[in-house]
């Protein structure tokens, strides 16, 4: 494979996935920015779905579960590095989203697992997944599939693999 | 592919059940071992038989004669495994005839699941310089114990489970001797330093 070809196409896809975080979604009190995933090896039969939630309500909501036409089952997991081990853990209680603050769903970190996919995820891809949340109900989203090389410097912004809860607050 | 727990049903409530206590009764391939205990100059691993991704038997001799970097890990994997893979390309892509004598296996921990023909197409949209290893889960296992390398299987709600397991990128050289780890997510630059020590490439 031609490296300049390679670099070309990570420079396309980190100007095109810019462009495409203007691509959010409302529901109730909450805010879903960007929701993408991860474009897939062949044969991988799992994939990553990310995305920042915001919740601008007075009550705290839980993002509780999944269901998506393409995948067997949709699970909300967290990924955390302790030492060299990944560890990786479905949160049975779902994902708690502060009012007021937001979480941000990301490669290393929480995670929706597609699992058990019907076909490769390809880079430029939409796939469409419902997520529910307890107390907004639930909302069909489009996850922009985005090769894994556009993913990179997300990733290396914290080297421990593990982020934080994102209990940050939001100003608006 | 086995497609579990489809859809809710009795049928499925059963079949996570059975699948459970199946699961917990085979559960105990998880081998604790810490890299803490690892220090360079070690002889590591153990005389197995596997098949890499093209089906060919593999020994522990493949290890040795040039030298080479490991990396435990599994297809189901939806983070770590794929950015290592993409990394370790990457490495050796830069590295160009410096690294020319490096050779890279990628070893199942999840051998139940991975058959050679999913770790080639799995590897290969990487690169064509990592191999995959699979075959006998007791034999996995004892390569996974004799590099001290963790691997446990993590049940999920429906019967189903998902691994943890060491995500570190081990260096040995052409003796077959364990020189050293690229850990997840260091940086490019130590990361290619060490390679071409490794490859001898450099003081």
């Amino acid at each position: 494979m031609n490296r300049f070809t390679l670099l070309l196409s990570a420079a396309i896809l980190s100007l095109s996935s810019a462009a495409a975080s203007a691509h959010d979604f409302k529901l109730g009190a909450l805010e879903i920015e960007h929701p993408y995933a991860r474009a897939t090896p062949p044969n991988a039969p799992v994939s990553g779905g990310y995305m920042t939630i915001r919740n601008t309500g007075a009550e705290a909501d839980r993002l509780i579960a999944g269901e998506a036409e393409f995948a067997d089952k949709v699970e909300i997991h967290e990924m955390a590095m302790d030492g060299d081990v990944m560890k990786m853990r479905q949160l049975a209680d779902g994902l708690e989203i502060p009012a007021g603050g937001e979480v941000v769903l990301k490669p290393g970190g929480f995670h929706v697992m597609f699992i058990g996919i019907d076909s490769q995820f390809k880079d430029g891809e939409i796939r469409k997944a419902t997520l529910t949340f307890e107390k907004a109900g639930a909302i069909e989203l489009e996850f922009q599939v985005e090769d894994i090389r556009a993913m990179q410097d997300t990733m290396k912004m914290d080297g421990t693999g593990k982020m934080d809860h994102g209990a940050m607050k939001h100003g608006g | 592919m086995p497609r579990l727990g489809r859809k809710t049903g009795i049928g499925a409530a059963i079949a996570a059940l059975i699948l459970l206590s199946i699961g917990f009764l085979g559960w105990q391939y998880a081998v604790q071992g810490t890299d803490q205990s690892l220090t360079a100059g070690m002889k590591l691993g153990t005389d197995f038989t596997l098949v890499d991704h093209n089906g060919a038997p593999v020994t522990q001799a493949a290890f040795e004669g040039r030298p080479t970097l490991l990396y435990f890990g599994f297809t189901r994997c939806p983070e770590v495994c794929p950015t290592t893979l993409y990394e370790m390309a990457g490495w050796l892509d830069a590295l160009g005839e410096e690294g020319r004598e490096l050779q890279a296996f990628f070893i199942s921990v999840d051998p139940e699941r991975d058959t050679p023909e999913i770790m080639k197409g799995y590897s290969e949209a990487f690169t064509d310089r990592v191999i995959g290893i699979t075959g006998d889960p007791d034999e996995i296992a004892r390569v996974v114990a004799a590099w001290h390398v963790y691997a446990a299987k993590v049940p999920t709600e429906d019967g189903d489970y998902t691994m943890d397991h060491t995500a570190s990128v081990f260096l040995i050289d052409r003796d077959g001797v364990f020189k050293g780890t690229i850990a997840y997510g260091e940086s490019a630059e130590t990361a290619m330093a060490k390679l071409r020590r490794l490859a001898g490439t450099s003081g």
